[in-house]
């Protein structure tokens, strides 16, 4: 996100899901659409039997691969050396959008010296693909009328994540392929609200709608418009892993969490539950008794999204409704009546009957939702951001006419090795994800009946070519170790799903195998993100299951 | 590319309306955005036209027989006519052969009221079918959790076959045998787990008889007993509308409306399925503080009193940088700005995160 804000202004999907179908090229990179946003699975595979040609560009068979026209086997971490690689190609095949470049961006001269001389052979040996490989792609998305970008936490999970949205950034301006229905540049948001949560500032950089805390005006206007005694500073907090950091360092002592797991969500688990223990004061705020609640002093029981009225914002940018269909159980209360509780009872007062009322505030505040009342929104089933005003219908697709930075921003971005690299002690490569039955750390998908049978256990899923000489066989008991920890699963050798030669891969949501206690909590300098997506192990087998 | 229909305008005359219609549209389709009701059995928005049911033919002046309305595209100057006696007879014998070898099992079939069988044998007034013949062997298999297949039930009209190939691209399905015996079901039989079926529940959401049920509701409500609530669903970050049915303050079954929303009735299996946690024992219920390492439950004054007086005494003491808070992305955009708010206008402090990057 912090990536393509300074490219574009905006760190959202540029277009709309309906809109992906238009495409004439859709390159596909570091998302396992079918099964992480399986409805846009389903736009993907609909636009591929009406012509669109999908592009799969990711360490492991996904399953949409099934319906792409190719799929590129890249090795984790190297997507800034293969985008480059097809930008050197794109540009020196004449196929580079100039006057797109000259009209609306900036920036292109630096980029124009990385890219000219690129060694495209040395790239193909970085990203384990063949140089003919990067060339097709690069032809067929820099000769399409309209080219698409989709991608998730297979770019941005890394050490190197912001550099790698840059680079993405760098392929759609270099073509022009921004701005108009079944092009942009296509983030695929994780969580149902992870682009709400964004947009109202639950993040320590910035103010609702992305204002700047830096500027003293702005902030204090907010500190006005809140009536608050506290003097806010005007620099950025910390983030979760900084938090978690600070918190073993003892400067961080007291800790609200609100509907999270970090004991299991999040990189390096060991050093996670250090700091939860470090901590003075805990507060968990859940609908079940998680993993982290058992380092809370206060455990307070919530509502879910069934038993509330509010607003989500989707991938799109689509502001829709939440409605109440049953009542929570018990005294479980929605998180923001236990907020509005916990704010009187420290000095704060808020006032507010309903969630609208709180709508009508954030839309004074945040420009993007400026024109969103309940009223239009039930009216419309949902307005995309951004919706200034009243009158304003939302907006589909963003930087149509300029990019909501003003020029479209070129960074010379190259490729930056992982800090995890194999060696002879640790040869393979671990990339972390999700699973279609399985949602992020399983609280809600393991307590319903049903999707809990059909998908209840770990696994390490790994190709025939580095099984074999390990001896491991589908069903083994195997031992992965990383320098940060060791997690034991059962391994999947040759299926479906199989990742490229050298490259394992483990999902992410079990708590009786947390993957992310082998992986490592460093972050990408810029956007913070650890980087998930790499980590040097070593697999051994422990038995073969008696059956 | 979606289809796109040419924009020129056609006039057709239906029923003796003259009706604007689209190049391309067929005459199904612009009875349906017109309101005219013509029974249909093998017809889905998401799917292809496919004209197996018989049962959405009309005349049109000038063709022979009697036309297919969702194959027959609109031609300028169309004339059509939708209802006459010899249609409704030839939609009754339809039925009355589908029926003929049906398992009638209304009384306690979970599709029972919302059953295009069921609706259009009424509406024809089929009381007493006049053919009976042999009937399927009880096909049910239950080897999954969660949908439930009789196919003595199957009406032949592929809708699941074609949903799960169509929209879904996964093949789960196809018509194996041949004659009589011919029904839809896995390669060799195979249960659906072992078909590779991701458990999307498309082919239950298009299936309109009770051949293919949702397991979780059944026997939890009938269908005009459920309240509905159109929300918005809570896993990823797509957003799918979702039709809720609950009855007695319960979930008992989740569908999406079709053409509404990002997904025009689609659902993935978390989204259709995903949602007995809320109604799960283990859910916290009572406000809890840990006293002497012991969790003990509290009120809710008592909780929020507790945490009011901790994060006032370390702010006093450790400055409000010395306190963070995790929001979620669970939550709802109202709630997630009260919570940075009450941390940076209540507290004092930037340091609140999300895991937007997880």
């Amino acid at each position: 996100m912090a990536g393509l804000a300074a490219a574009f202004g905006s760190g959202a999907m540029t277009n709309s899901i309906a809109d992906l179908g238009e495409a004439d090229v859709a390159l596909v990179i570091g998302s396992n659409t079918a099964e992480a946003h399986p409805i846009i699975g389903i736009e993907l595979k609909r636009a591929a039997k009406n012509g669109t040609r999908i592009i799969m560009v990711d360490p492991r068979r996904v399953r949409l691969a099934d319906h792409a026209e190719r799929w590129v086997a890249i090795k984790p971490g190297t997507n800034t050396a293969f985008l480059n690689a097809m930008m050197s190609i794109i540009l020196a095949e004449g196929l580079a959008d100039h006057a797109f470049i000259a009209e609306r961006t900036e920036g292109f001269d630096a980029l124009r010296r990385l890219i000219e001389d690129y060694d495209v052979d040395a790239a193909a040996e970085i990203c384990g693909v063949t140089a003919e490989e990067i060339r097709q792609v690069a032809l067929a998305y820099g000769s399409a009328g309209k080219a698409s970008i989709v991608y998730s936490m297979g770019i941005t999970q890394h050490t190197s994540g912001t550099e790698q949205v840059r680079a993405i950034a760098n392929l759609a301006m270099l073509t022009g392929n921004i701005g108009r229905p079944g092009t942009g540049v296509n983030p695929l948001r994780g969580q149902n609200n992870v682009q709400g949560a964004c947009d109202l500032a639950c993040l320590p950089n910035c103010l609702p709608g992305y204002q700047p805390l830096t500027e003293r005006g702005t902030l204090d206007r907010f500190c006005d418009y809140w009536e608050t005694d506290h003097e806010l500073p005007a620099e950025s907090g910390l983030t979760l892993v900084e938090m978690m950091d600070a918190a073993v360092a003892g400067e961080l002592k007291a800790l609200y969490i609100m509907g999270e797991n970090p004991a299991v969500a999040d990189p390096n688990q060991t050093h996670v539950l250090e700091a939860l223990e470090a901590l003075d004061f805990v507060v968990v705020q859940d609908i079940f008794m998680t993993e982290t609640a058992a380092f809370a002093d206060v455990i307070l029981p919530a509502a879910t999204f069934l038993e509330k009225e509010g607003t989500f914002t989707n991938t799109e940018r689509r502001i829709q409704r939440v409605r109440k269909a049953v009542d929570a159980p018990g005294e479980a209360l929605a998180d923001g009546e236990i907020i509005l509780r916990l704010s009187r009872a420290i000095g704060l007062e808020m006032d507010y009957e309903t969630p609208a009322e709180v709508m009508r505030e954030m839309a004074e505040v945040t420009p993007q939702y400026g024109g969103v009342t309940y009223e239009r929104l039930e009216a419309t089933g949902g307005l995309q951001w951004p919706c200034p005003d009243a009158d304003h219908p939302g907006t589909p697709i963003l930087h149509a006419e300029r990019f909501t930075r003003g020029k479209g921003a070129f960074a010379a971005v190259d490729y930056v090795p992982s800090p995890e690299q194999v060696d002879t002690e640790r040869p393979l490569i671990l990339t972390t994800g999700r699973q279609l039955w399985n949602f992020h750390t399983n609280t809600m998908t393991d307590n319903s009946p049903g999707l809990a049978e059909l998908s209840d256990h770990p696994y390490i899923e790994m190709s025939r070519a580095d099984a074999e000489p390990l001896g491991i066989c589908d069903g083994d008991l195997v031992e992965m170790t990383s320098k940060h920890g060791t997690v034991t699963a059962h391994a999947h050798v040759g299926r479906e799903n199989a990742p490229k030669r050298g490259v394992v891969f483990m999902p992410f949501h079990f708590a009786d195998a947390p993957a992310n206690r082998v992986t490592s909590s460093a972050v990408d300098p810029t956007s913070k993100i650890p980087g998930l997506k790499v980590t040097a192990v070593r697999i051994t087998k422990v038995k073969t299951p008696s059956n | 590319m979606t289809t796109t229909f040419d924009t020129t305008t056609l006039t057709v005359t239906i029923d003796g309306r003259r009706i604007a219609a689209r190049t391309g549209q067929t005459v199904l389709e612009v009875c349906r955005e017109n309101s005219i009701h013509i029974p249909t059995l093998c017809y889905d928005p998401r799917l292809k036209p496919y004209g197996g049911c018989r049962l959405c033919i009309v005349e049109i002046e000038g063709l022979r027989g009697y036309p297919t309305s969702c194959t027959t595209t609109v031609a300028d100057g169309m004339v059509v006519t939708t209802e006459s006696e010899a249609l409704f007879e030839l939609r009754r014998s339809v039925i009355e052969l589908l029926l003929s070898d049906h398992k009638v099992d209304c009384l306690t079939c979970q599709s029972s009221g919302q059953c295009g069988l069921q609706d259009t044998a009424y509406e024809h007034a089929v009381e007493m079918p006049r053919f009976s013949g042999e009937l399927h062997v009880e096909f049910i298999e239950s080897e999954n959790p969660l949908i439930a297949r009789d196919l003595t039930k199957c009406i032949m009209c592929g809708r699941c076959v074609r949903i799960c190939a169509e929209v879904e691209g996964r093949y789960v399905y196809g018509f194996t045998d041949r004659g009589f015996d011919s029904l839809p079901n896995t390669p060799y039989g195979v249960p659906l787990h072992d078909a590779y079926c991701e458990f999307c529940g498309q082919c239950v959401s298009t299936c309109p008889t009770g051949a293919l049920s949702n397991k979780l509701g059944k026997f939890k409500g009938r269908i005009w007993e459920v309240e509905h609530t159109e929300t918005t669903c809570g896993y990823c970050g797509v957003g799918c509308t979702l039709d809720v049915s609950t009855k007695n303050g319960k979930v008992i079954d989740v569908t999406a409306p079709l053409e509404r929303g990002v997904n025009g009735g689609n659902l993935c299996a978390k989204g259709r399925y995903g949602w007995g946690y809320t109604h799960s024992p283990d859910r916290l219920t009572t406000p809890l503080v840990r006293r002497d390492g012991e969790l003990v439950e509290v009120t809710w004054d008592e909780a929020i009193a507790e945490i009011a007086e901790r994060l006032t005494a370390i702010r006093d003491e450790h400055g409000p940088e010395s306190i963070g808070g995790l929001a979620s992305a669970k939550c709802t955009n109202e709630e997630n700005y009260l919570f940075q708010k009450v941390l940076r206008a209540g507290i004092g402090t930037h340091n609140i995160d999300h895991c937007a990057r997880l």
